[in-house]
């Protein structure tokens, strides 16, 4: 397992998915990799495919549409791997949980590994969950 | 030999997503087909469900980049169906949150843009301007996004008085850096050579397809509901609209990068205003909303955003309509898009300011047998290696 978890320690490569989210925790995690916070010095790379990825980032209060999707992003993401849940929408599906259209907060469908509440959280708040989640490993 | 390339479904970043349909010959784009509704939330059933109050709250949530044009809508249906007045001073700061979001959505959208062409530089440059952007933010609302200010009959904070002359120098130091990024992009010859000519809607089609916001004033059509139809401090500051009449990528670059200098002056003259004006009396308290209907309007950075609201007199309302402008920009791709070159759509859809994630989707698959031929990356790849063969040709370097 020590052989296995020591290269995603060193640089986590990230895969971002939206599951009907407002944008707004997506631009926040995006704002990490610009200059003022620049997680790359870290090794946090944010990649186009989710099978290079060591953790799925979702946000978003899960629409129907988005759930088998959502269900074959994980399969496909190699594992062992981290599932993080940004945002009060993808924790508890919150100001949406009435709605017709929406399933249920993301660890209805997928095991969760870090929960990082907030409308949106900010950057702090990620890269600290992120790092935290490492810690766990 | 003509091939269909699916884009989407879903991409990260933009308020609605949509499936696209390319089918291409060779490098040409001949036609083009839109699906909408993978994003849907059930929002406007939801809001019959909620109070007027806690309306306010639910609707910013429809998107998180233009998250205060929405609730500003909100409470001008609201209060046209009240016909309320708000004090001065409210009108003031929500002009004044209203423009701080359009200089950070615009600043947004200028990276990402960079970014798909290959400038990765504009991308980081214009990314490290709107942090300043957000700690004012922060300091007037209390959160980077979503701010929560609006509120019915006025708004929920008051600026006061001793942070203004911080914000001032904050907006004196961003216009400086918004007239130099300017300058970098209007200036850069790669630039015109890779981004003139491309994309473009002509002004014939802007208002056949009825699309709004900077797309349609790229396009040489005149339309602001800022100017044409005054809501919160606008008629009470001086400024002006711009617009270029060219209708290609460029030209909507253009008018985005000018704006931020309007939004910036707008600021300005409010937080001034503010200074002069005496402190207190922000909102106005509202008892009861009457039966009745009302409507709404609010320049979002991407358009004009529309909301419709009707009361039967009791606290929740019976019906919300909300138009997004994206909604309306989006078929005229239809228009933009076709005879272009697949190396240019990722920069042509961008081009109306739905964000990048969409072209990290595209994967390009062979019709007869369904076989990937290209994904996201390679398109952006596509699209920055372009760039690049127009450097070497007009021999700049980097």
């Amino acid at each position: 397992m020590a052989l296995k978890t020591w290269p995603l320690k060193k640089s986590p490569w990230i895969f971002h998915l939206s599951t009907g989210s407002c944008n707004n925790c997506d631009i926040e995690l995006l704002d990490c990799l610009t200059p003022r916070f620049d997680v790359e010095r870290f090794g946090i790379l944010l990649i186009g495919s989710v099978r290079h990825a060591d953790a799925l980032v979702v946000t978003g209060a899960l629409t129907r549409q988005c759930v088998p999707r959502v269900k074959e992003c994980y399969d496909q993401m190699p594992k062992p791997g981290l599932v993080i849940a940004v945002g009060q929408c993808a924790c508890t599906s919150c100001i949406f949980r009435d709605s017709y259209n929406i399933v249920g907060p993301i660890d209805k469908i997928i095991p969760v590994n870090v929960y990082i509440p907030g409308c949106p959280p900010k950057p702090e708040a990620m890269i600290s969950a992120i790092v935290k989640a490492l810690g766990t490993l | 030999m003509s091939y269909t390339v699916p884009i989407g479904p879903y991409h990260p970043l933009l308020e609605e997503p949509e499936f696209f349909t390319l089918k291409v010959e060779g490098e040409r784009v001949v036609d083009m087909d839109i699906r909408i509704g993978y994003n849907h939330r059930g929002i406007e059933r939801l809001a019959q469900t909620k109070t007027w109050e806690q309306d306010t709250f639910l609707i910013e949530r429809v998107c998180g980049i233009c998250s205060t044009s929405h609730p500003i809508a909100y409470v001008n249906a609201v209060e046209d169906l009240l016909e309320l007045e708000i004090p001065e001073r409210a009108k003031y700061i929500r002009s004044i949150v209203g423009e701080l979001e359009r200089l950070h959505s615009h600043l947004l959208w200028v990276g990402l843009a960079g970014h798909f062409i290959g400038y990765n530089t504009v991308f980081m440059w214009a990314w490290k301007y709107r942090e300043p952007i957000l700690d004012v933010f922060e300091r007037i609302t209390g959160n980077r996004n979503h701010y929560a200010m609006m509120k019915i009959g006025g708004v929920r904070r008051d600026i006061l008085k001793e942070d203004i002359p911080d914000f001032l120098a904050a907006m004196d130091e961003l216009a400086r850096q918004n007239e130099m990024l300017t300058k970098a992009v209007i200036d850069d010859p790669v630039l015109h050579a890779r981004l003139k000519g491309v994309g473009v809607l002509s002004k014939k089609d802007a208002i056949e397809y009825a699309v709004l916001g900077p797309t349609a004033r790229g396009s040489g059509y005149d339309i602001d509901v800022r100017r044409d139809s005054p809501y919160a401090a606008y008629d009470l500051v001086d400024w002006n609209v711009i617009v270029f009449p060219e209708g290609d990528v460029f030209a909507k670059a253009a008018v985005r990068l000018l704006e931020n200098a309007e939004s910036i002056k707008i600021i300005q003259q409010c937080l001034r205003c503010l200074q002069e004006l005496p402190e207190g009396d922000f909102s106005v308290p509202v008892d009861q909303i009457p039966p009745g209907e009302g409507i709404g309007h609010g320049e979002a950075p991407r358009g004009e955003v529309f909301h419709y609201v009707r009361s039967d007199g009791s606290n929740y309302p019976i019906r919300h309509k909300i138009r997004a402008p994206t909604f309306q920009n989006l078929p005229s791709f239809k228009a933009s898009c076709i005879g272009e070159t697949v190396a240019d759509v990722a920069l042509i859809t961008a081009s109306i300011d739905p964000c990048y994630c969409c072209t990290e989707r595209m994967i390009a698959v062979d019709a007869d047998n369904g076989k990937k031929l290209l994904d996201g990356q390679d398109l952006i790849r596509l699209c920055q290696e372009k760039t690049e063969r127009m450097r070497k040709r007009i021999k700049v370097s980097t």
